[in-house]
């Protein structure tokens, strides 16, 4: 489902972020990112987003070349990739519904569905009660969910999820993590970031670890 | 679906394993035409409603902008309208056309009536009005300030006047040319005025100040452009965090483009609607006072103004100009926000 090919990415500012990245995901696995801050994380998931262009190598998501994808065809592809941001990217002048109900919309879902589908997701992570609170008056960690909502609301094929519990507590991330699984379950394919080892190991699933941009480490961790 | 509400924690795991193996079915599979076509008709009408709303929440913005619209756009109409008054004005002086035939004042009273009737046989010609020196004098003596300094003169300087209509074919700029030529061979006549010049120089006049005008309008219609151009990057600007997003989860083009074209459409209508009241204000005020300057002249003549048709082609074309402009700085714009 996501292969990456020899892909190196270096910023313009002449930072080299990934350096000869290799792998392939499977349909409906489940796959761990670690590394330290600053191991290319964020941007393995951004080549993933089409956010950024990797600067040599190939990414294929669903057997698709996203090299060769024209501009036009960006928004779909993005709407088959949901992501969790590391820095939640919610709007602050919207509603929790309608952060959650917007790709939804996007996709021109009739309302009368948006409020079911959208009050299903804000369930599964436990903000149901919150719906109509704007996100400025939300916990660090609300909004988090908030984010991961909007992310799975829209049922897509890859589940990409940058520090998904990072403000969350144990108990909480716990629940997180049993909603990514199920999701899994159902033929989803789910990466996650994150510097939780106790969480990781307890998830017991295939990692892959950067280091410096490179790819030190794929397999099941201990 | 879960039915809990309330409470941080999640439902449990097995429903929502349920919910969402039930809900993927539906993601996947192809959205009918129809059910598509009805979701784009509803977020137009979500872009339209909210974009309006928004406009209405800033109204001194909104005001201003729209007045710049008004006045690029009521300025030119303004002068149209004037054009085409004193071109009306011209035709009907254009449509019964006069010459003027003036004698010699020496030339005796058989003669010029010989004269008069040899003329109102000729085919070209519809009558002939004789107005003697006498009778001249008389019209004359009655305008106010005449009477005294005709009273100074020995003699009566005006020449005995024949006022020649053509015929309805002869009313043609090449036709009457050629009966002044005719009637000017005649040893009697003195002068032939034609009475057309000034007509013809009017026209040519207008049709000058149409060019002119139009240009005026271009130039004002580029300002609009521009004006409404600005003030659609400073709506984009701050909404970019909003553009953002909205091109994360997957938003097109289109998607994001839609509200600002219609911001741009709004303030195209509102300067328009304000156009057309301003330009029906300036008609009001000035109508009373040419209808009584025509009345002293009497002359049927009345100040016109703009047509239902007139006023709904304003708003036209000002509505399109707005989302034209919108569209222009939406193109240049949008594409410079990328997530990053
Ligand atoms: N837009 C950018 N321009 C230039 N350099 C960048 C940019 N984004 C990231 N980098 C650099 O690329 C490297 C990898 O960054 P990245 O954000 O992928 O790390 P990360 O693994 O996600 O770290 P963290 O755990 O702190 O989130 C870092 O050295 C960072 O400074
Ligand atoms: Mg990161």
């Amino acid at each position: 489902m996501i292969e990456f090919h020899d892909v190196c990415k270096r910023y313009a500012t002449g930072q080299e972020a990934l350096n000869k990245v290799s792998f392939s995901v499977e349909e409906r696995e489940i796959v761990f990112l670690t590394g330290h801050s600053g191991a290319g994380k964020s941007t393995l998931m951004k080549l993933i987003m089409l956010m950024e262009k990797p600067t040599s190598g190939e990414v294929m998501i669903a057997g698709r070349n996203l090299g060769r994808l024209g501009s036009s065809h960006v928004p779909y592809h993005r709407r088959q990739v949901g992501a969790v941001f590391q820095n939640h990217q919610l709007l602050f002048d919207r509603s929790v519904f309608e952060n959650v109900a917007l790709p939804l919309q996007i996709c021109g879902i009739h309302h009368r569905d948006v409020a079911r589908r959208v009050r299903a997701a804000l369930d599964k992570v436990g903000l149901l009660s919150k719906e109509n609170a704007l996100p400025i008056s939300l916990s660090g960690g609300e909004q988090q969910r908030v984010g991961i909502a909007r992310a799975v609301v829209n049922k897509p094929p890859v589940l990409l999820a940058d520090e998904p519990t990072g403000n969350l507590d144990p108990e909480l991330s716990a629940e997180i993590m049993e909603l990514f699984r199920q999701f899994s379950e159902v033929g989803v394919t789910v990466m996650i970031a994150s510097h939780d080892i106790e969480l990781i190991k307890r998830m017991n699933r295939r990692v892959l670890t950067l280091e410096g941009g490179q790819l030190t480490h794929d397999g099941a961790m201990w | 679906m879960s039915k809990k509400t309330q409470g941080a924690k999640m439902s449990p795991a097995k429903n929502a394993s349920k919910d969402l193996a039930n809900q993927r079915g539906a993601v996947q599979s192809q959205t009918p035409f129809g059910q598509k076509f009805k979701s784009w008709r509803q977020h137009h009408r979500i872009s339209a409603v909210s974009s309006l709303l928004r406009l209405l929440g800033m109204p001194l913005q909104t005001i201003m902008t729209s007045l710049v619209v008004a006045i690029a756009l009521a300025l030119p109409t303004t002068l149209f309208i004037a054009i085409n008054n004193v071109q009306s004005l011209g035709d009907s002086w254009d449509a019964s056309p006069k010459i003027s035939v003036y004698l010699h004042t020496r030339a005796r009273e058989a003669a010029i009536e010989g004269f008069q009737k040899e003329l109102s046989d000729r085919a070209d010609v519809k009558s002939v009005e004789y107005i003697s020196p006498k009778e001249a004098l008389a019209s004359f003596q009655t305008m106010a300030g005449f009477g005294n300094a005709l009273d100074l003169l020995e003699q009566n300087p005006l020449p005995p006047t024949l006022v020649v209509t053509p015929s309805a074919q002869a009313a043609t700029p090449a036709g009457l040319a050629a009966l002044g030529q005719s009637m000017s061979k005649s040893a009697l006549v003195e002068s032939v005025d034609m009475d057309m010049d000034w007509v013809r120089r009017l026209r040519e006049i207008m049709v000058l100040g149409k060019k002119i005008v139009t240009i005026l309008a271009s130039l004002l219609g580029l300002g609009v452009l521009l004006a409404l151009g600005n003030s659609i990057r400073l709506a984009i600007e701050s909404r970019r965090d909003e553009i953002v997003i909205v091109k994360l989860v997957g938003g097109t083009n289109g998607f994001v483009r839609r509200p600002f074209l219609y911001t741009g459409a709004w303030y195209g209508f509102f300067g328009g609607a304000l156009a057309v009241l301003l330009v029906e204000l300036g008609h009001q005020s000035l109508a009373e006072s040419v209808a009584s300057l025509a009345a002293a002249y009497q002359s049927s003549f009345a100040l016109a103004g703009l047509s239902l048709f007139d006023n709904l082609s304003l708003l036209a074309v000002s509505t399109f100009l707005g989302l034209f402009s919108a569209w222009l700085a939406v193109g240049k714009h949008l594409n410079e926000i990328e997530p990053t």
